[in-house]
């Protein structure tokens, strides 16, 4: 509780891990599960610690899988819940994540990238989990991934992952990277009361006439949370409105496209991302994450410079905004991809632009940040 | 049967989602009843009861149920259930697993679930062979018994799961047969009323993908050799582990009540400081 006398804003030194778990109280967090693994742990760490200050439940479990199903089990019980991992507990949460998607659970998953295959460097960072987190589980979904550039974005995002998570009833991936988790800067946190916190839908209709798994206009169910006397089924299983399992072909159809259409149809309520200059820009940057930092540093001095370069940051990097992307990206003399994998946002990007502007992939997988210097090299090799 | 007619099955069942696709001779059933009267002889409301199971035969036992029911991934019951209880500590959890289920693939939560001691019941229906992929071993097979993926015998050895789950730190922990299908029920009860961890091993006969296999004849038959192969547990403490080889040993196997997870986590909440 804030006193009425507490200024609106407070400036606060504060890590992006910290953030993400200010975040997720602000917007409702009372409960998390998850297993340590760097460079994520902090985010364990300070959820054990506050979470019972606001009556909320931490509890650390046996392995990723088991945080990933706890969270679930947690969530339909009708706690906001989140977990947090790394590269090699993200493979491992897979398979409940599919679940979540399935039986539609809201839930938020923390990805803190380090540098991969496998347990690869543990400390170092990374974005290497761009298409795990959109295609990590098994069978067609979409994916609501959000990626913040700063710790103060971290904490907004936090609080929107929640928000959209109770919104479409999925889990959202908040991805971030070794750079963004770790950096420690300056943030001015919003007064809890200027947070917009979404809650899930509750059923209007008393139990017996209420369809736990009827999709709404906007193509997203009003589940129950168990123990309000809806007396309801959940299953992995493909399942009809009642939520039991069906086989005819139709419906199954019908019930597997509707987990991909209720994000698409939605994408502009989804979907955000940060234009700087790319108005008049001949170069586009596409950068995110914590490799848009470096990005920006090298626009600013590329502009310095007389060149016309602009910075197309997304911020939700799935869904994939493709008419927005299309149309700061297409025409320009060469887009510019710095990631820290070997192209996975770049071929998203040469998807978009179709081969009408030459895209330039700016990769490191050495477990080290790229520099402003690396990107700015490769715009003054387009000029 | 007047008195076994007192208790309204029915009551508790979705019996719109009757039949159940268990085949003829399946113990599933008998074990499932012995859980539903368990329930209500313990009061339980079905609006404030959970049933959580994982992937099998058993556990396709949550959507005939007539209560908040979870069907899970592959042996993560107890994780999602583990959610749920820690979520919202007042409501009662039941997990309905396999052998396959609990001992396998779903072993680690089982021991963790345990040494926990959170407030679940979990019931596992143990027909000692997968039978929804059609019979292939479990790790409850008995060593020698033949499976679709043992054609010459399995060389493993079974775990005992009631051995595993004590040591482990469940606060009781129980077994029946299908065969002593009331003695089930009132162990099942008991661990309902128990506030921790409850471990109760419902062994059934699967005539179908382990009795055929093994030459153990119908369901009548392998109910009888149930009954025949069962030793009390206040007889079994007289017997040589030589002579209990070989044996199922039923009853109430270990009942030492200790805090409950939940309940222990209260206690952080109140020292940090917090409202539960």
């Amino acid at each position: 509780m804030s006193s009425p006398a507490a200024p609106a804003r407070k400036k606060v030194l504060m890590q992006g891990n910290e953030a993400i778990v200010e975040g997720a109280i602000a917007a409702g967090m009372r409960f998390y599960a998850g297993y340590p693994i760097t460079p994520s742990t902090e985010i364990a760490e300070l959820s054990s610690e506050k979470l019972p200050r606001v009556g909320g439940r931490f509890v650390q479990m046996e392995d990723e899988i088991a945080s990933m199903a706890a969270v679930v089990g947690a969530s339909l019980a009708g706690r906001k819940a989140m977990t947090a991992t790394s590269g090699p507990g993200f493979s491992l949460k897979q398979e409940n994540l599919g679940y979540a998607i399935e039986a539609e659970v809201p839930c938020v998953v923390v990805n803190v990238q380090r540098q991969g295959p496998s347990t690869g460097l543990p400390t170092s960072p990374a974005q290497g989990d761009v298409m795990q987190a959109r295609y990590g589980s098994h069978g067609d979904y979409a994916a609501i991934v959000l990626c913040p550039g700063s710790v103060g974005e971290a904490y907004r995002l936090a609080v929107r992952a929640f928000n959209l998570a109770e919104r479409f009833r999925m889990p959202v991936i908040l991805l971030t990277d070794e750079i963004v988790g770790h950096l420690r800067e300056s943030v001015e946190l919003p007064d809890p009361s200027e947070l917009t916190v979404v809650d899930r839908a509750k059923p209007s209709l008393p139990p017996g006439e209420h369809k736990a798994y009827r999709p709404g206009s906007d193509g997203v169910p009003v589940v129950p949370d168990f123990g309000t006397g809806y007396r309801f089924h959940v299953t992995g299983l493909i399942h009809g409105e009642d939520g039991f399992p069906i086989s005819n072909p139709k419906v199954v159809e019908q019930a597997v496209r509707r987990l991909t259409t209720k994000v698409t149809d939605h994408i502009d309520e989804i979907y955000e991302a940060e234009e700087q200059g790319v108005e008049d820009a001949d170069v586009v940057v596409f950068a995110y994450g914590g490799t848009a930092r470096a990005a920006r540093r090298a626009v600013r001095e590329a502009r310095a410079k007389g060149l016309k370069v602009g910075l197309y940051r997304p911020i939700t990097l799935w869904p994939f905004h493709d008419e927005r992307a299309r149309a700061a990206l297409m025409g320009r003399r060469a887009v510019i991809v710095p990631e820290l994998n070997l192209g996975q946002m770049a071929r998203e990007v040469e998807r978009v632009v179709r081969g009408t502007t030459r895209v330039i992939p700016v990769n490191k997988v050495a477990g080290e940040a790229l520099t402003p210097g690396e990107i700015l090299a490769a715009i003054e090799e387009v000029f | 049967m007047a008195v076994a007619d007192k208790v309204p099955v029915k009551r508790y069942l979705r019996v719109a989602k009757l039949p159940h696709i268990w085949c003829p001779g399946c113990g599933h059933g008998i074990a499932l009843q012995a859980l539903i009267r368990a329930i209500h002889s313990t009061g339980l409301s079905q609006d404030n009861t959970v049933i959580v199971s994982g992937i099998g035969c058993s556990s396709r036992a949550t959507g005939y149920l007539d209560f908040d029911t979870l069907h899970t991934t592959h042996g993560r019951a107890l994780a999602f259930a583990t959610g749920i209880k820690i979520a919202n500590p007042d409501l009662n959890v039941i997990v309905i697993t396999g052998d396959g289920d609990a001992a396998a693939i779903g072993g680690n939560h089982l021991i963790h679930a345990a040494r926990r001691n959170i407030g679940i019941t979990c019931v596992c229906f143990n027909n000692t062979i997968y039978g929804m992929t059609s019979g292939q071993y479990s790790p409850l097979t008995p060593t020698d018994a033949y499976a679709t993926t043992a054609p010459y015998g399995n060389i493993d050895s079974p775990f005992d799961l009631c051995e595993l789950t004590k040591a482990a730190g469940a606060s009781y922990v129980a077994r029946a047969t299908t065969y002593h299908a009331r003695q089930l029920e009132k162990l099942i009860a008991k661990g309902i009323q128990n506030d921790g961890f409850s471990f109760i091993e419902a062994v059934v006969q699967c005539p179908t993908y382990f009795g055929r296999k093994n030459k153990l004849g119908d369901a009548f038959r392998m109910m009888k050799l149930m009954q025949e192969r069962s030793v009390p547990v206040s007889k079994a403490a007289t017997m040589s582990a030589e002579e209990l080889a070989g044996k199922i040993v039923i009853g109430e196997l270990w009942n030492r009540p200790r805090t409950e997870y939940t309940k222990a986590y209260d206690a952080v909440i109140a020292k940090a400081g917090g409202q539960r």
